[in-house]
């Protein structure tokens, strides 16, 4: 039985883990038909502005939960009005353009701090004993944090007049446009917090995995997936496609060992897609965020 | 702006490149002719690229995993085996037979370009972490480790038939050079074929290929496995320039590259890609013997600016170039004539 709750957590841990890499992409591709293959490196800044932050004696708590997404969101922007702006419409352009954001980044990062990885800092809650297992308390935290943010996306999207318009704009954006609707602002605040939300995983997820220039990889092949396995609603297909494709790696994690968790992932997200080209929100769900 | 190439045009650069293989011993020192079999080995990964996204405009950003399956099954099937001429037909082979499996769920699924480009870069990031964690002697295929991080290592190329017969580093670079031409010959002569005009226009107008008759689906996935074959060849050539093959074949950077290449060289030529494998690969590494400009800082910036500034690439943008003053000349010329000819007959 405890063994039982100790897996369950597990799962429910990398569920989450995957729900908060994937949310700030699928904020941006769900509402824009934007691929940020940067969607990476504005996790690995989150991780770095936490680092630098506590180095110079910021609260860790702020640093994470404050610090990261407002100056990741910044970062978004300016990359929004610089570059991303001149691209709409042409995807294929986008993903090339942002793929070579993330070589810069990389590179930037490199040229600054090093290759290696800069100092960890510890993960700051104890353990909790479930039986005779133990698991880590900031883990549960974090699940914490990724129910209250899919809240937060939620509300926002229902109840604000900016979910209005934004809901507008990603249904028929010439129509918003006829209805005085700037869309190009809607995207550039779009674009800023799907950053902002990057930034906030890349901060959480500091203290776990260490930050170093080119952490992103770890990160952008997982949610890229979910999210196109996810399919275009945006809260609907993140928690979806997290639950299946996190449930199916924590499973396979725990049977066969990590080597084959992720490979299983895939497996399943390429099954996923011959059977539904669309994503899951693409067949089921269809009314949802 | 022509849709495919002519043949002689292919056939006068492989010439060329002969010239530049006989030449190229006399001219460079011994250790740039053994960098230059690695190069080579890219450049083969670029030319599939512009292969399948050029001529087929299937965008597909994880063409190195093709590529580092390729370099993996001829080191793993050298070392079993012990020669180098089965195992080549072994690699070119697994990353066909690979690509075919992935294919079929992309195209028969009709995933969408933007998708497949993701999907295939996914494939390669997943094998990516997949083989840097073998490091334990549990996992090998055969007699042959697979190291984790540290990779395996490849066996030189050996005399046809004789596993004991290495070829020297020279040997081996000319036996790159040939196989580079005769990839390229060949690439060049698909695209001229029935085969390769209609992949040319699903490129154009899928809808329309389709409802002319064409099963789209089955052209792209049989075009897919060539080139997937072709990279896995490239794979081959560069991990027996490198002497091992690493899990960084999978990695984004080197996925990265093979799209930047092709970008620059311009994805509607076949010898764009692999000028520009050649031009770029010599600038990054002598950028990496200096601190201040990061590689992956000036690729990232040539991305971008090849992006938004020369989208077509530099080989079609100079032959556009040349086509239009041509053209200019000859509206010139006509226009003279035509005055000639007035003058003539109010005189």
């Amino acid at each position: 039985m405890d063994l039982f709750f100790s897996l369950a957590l597990q799962i429910l841990y990398g569920i989450a883990n995957l729900a908060l890499i994937s949310l700030g992409l699928a904020i941006v591709f769900g509402m824009m038909r934007v691929i940020n293959l940067a969607h990476g490196e504005f996790i690995m800044l989150g991780g770095y502005t936490v680092v630098v932050a506590t180095n110079n004696g910021v609260n860790l708590w702020f640093a994470m939960l404050i610090l990261a997404p407002l100056v990741v969101g910044l970062i978004g922007l300016i990359v929004e009005r610089c570059l991303i702006q001149w691209l709409y419409g042409r995807m294929i352009d986008t993903l090339l353009a942002t793929w070579g954001l993330s070589l810069l980044f990389i590179g930037i990062i490199t040229s600054i701090f090093g290759a290696s990885t800069s100092t960890v800092v510890s993960p700051p809650l104890g353990t909790v004993t479930i039986g005779e297992y133990t698991s880590s308390g900031y883990e549960l935290f974090l699940i914490f944090v990724v129910i209250v943010l899919l809240a937060l996306v939620y509300l926002t999207l229902k109840f604000t007049s900016l979910g209005l318009v934004a809901r507008a704009t990603m249904q028929n954006s010439d129509m918003s446009a006829c209805l005085g609707i700037s869309t190009s602002k809607i995207y550039m605040v779009t674009f800023s917090l799907g950053a902002a939300v990057s930034g906030l995983a890349g901060g959480l997820l500091a203290p776990i995995t260490g930050v170093l220039p080119n952490i992103g990889v770890i990160y952008i092949a997982k949610a890229f997936i979910t999210v196109i396995s996810g399919g275009s609603a945006i809260l609907a297909g993140t928690t979806s496609a997290s639950v299946l494709l996190g449930g199916v790696n924590g499973i396979m994690s725990y049977i066969t060992g990590p080597t084959f968790g992720e490979v299983a992932l895939l497996f399943t997200a390429i099954i996923l897609l011959r059977l539904m080209p669309t994503g899951i929100t693409g067949r089921f769900f269809r009314k949802s965020q | 702006m022509r849709l495919y190439g002519t043949f002689n045009g292919t056939l006068v650069i492989a010439g060329l490149a002969i010239i530049f293989t006989l030449i190229a011993p006399s001219v460079f020192q011994f250790f740039t002719i053994i960098t230059l079999t690695q190069v080579i080995g890219l450049s083969i990964l670029a030319l599939s690229l512009a292969l399948v996204w050029g001529f087929g405009g299937i965008l597909c950003f994880g063409q190195s995993a093709f590529f580092g399956i390729g370099a993996y099954a001829y080191s793993v099937a050298a070392v079993n085996i012990g020669g180098s001429t089965g195992s080549i037909f072994i690699a070119i082979l697994a990353a066909a037979i690979f690509a075919a499996i992935l294919g079929y769920f992309i195209f028969y699924g009709k995933v969408s370009d933007v998708y497949l480009a993701v999907i295939t870069l996914t494939v390669s990031l997943i094998l990516y972490s997949l083989m840097r964690r073998t490091s334990g002697p549990e996992y090998k295929i055969g007699k042959a480790l697979l190291g984790g991080f540290n990779g395996t290592g490849s066996p030189p190329l050996n005399m046809p038939g004789d596993g004991s017969a290495m070829l020297f580093p020279m040997q081996t670079f000319y036996v790159s050079m040939a196989i580079l031409i005769i990839a390229y010959v060949f690439t060049g002569w698909l695209v001229t074929t029935k085969f390769g005009r209609v992949c040319v226009s699903i490129r154009e107008n899928e809808v329309r290929t389709e409802l002319l008759g064409y099963d789209t689906r089955l052209y792209k996935l049989c075009l897919f496995s060539i080139s997937s074959g072709i990279a896995g060849l490239g794979g081959v050539l560069f991990c027996v320039g490198v002497t091992r093959v690493t899990p960084d074949v999978f990695s984004l950077g080197q996925s990265a590259l093979a799209i930047i290449w092709v970008i620059v060289g311009g994805r509607m030529t076949l010898i764009g890609p692999i000028l520009a494998t050649f031009v770029l690969y010599f600038l990054t590494s002598s950028l990496g013997s200096q601190q201040i400009f990061n590689a992956n800082l000036v690729l990232g910036i040539i991305l971008v600016v090849f992006v938004l500034i020369v989208p077509n690439g530099v080989v079609p943008t100079i032959m556009n170039w040349f086509e239009r003053r041509r053209a200019k000349r000859y509206a010139r010329q006509k226009e003279r004539r035509m005055k000639l000819r007035k003058h003539r007959a109010i005189g």
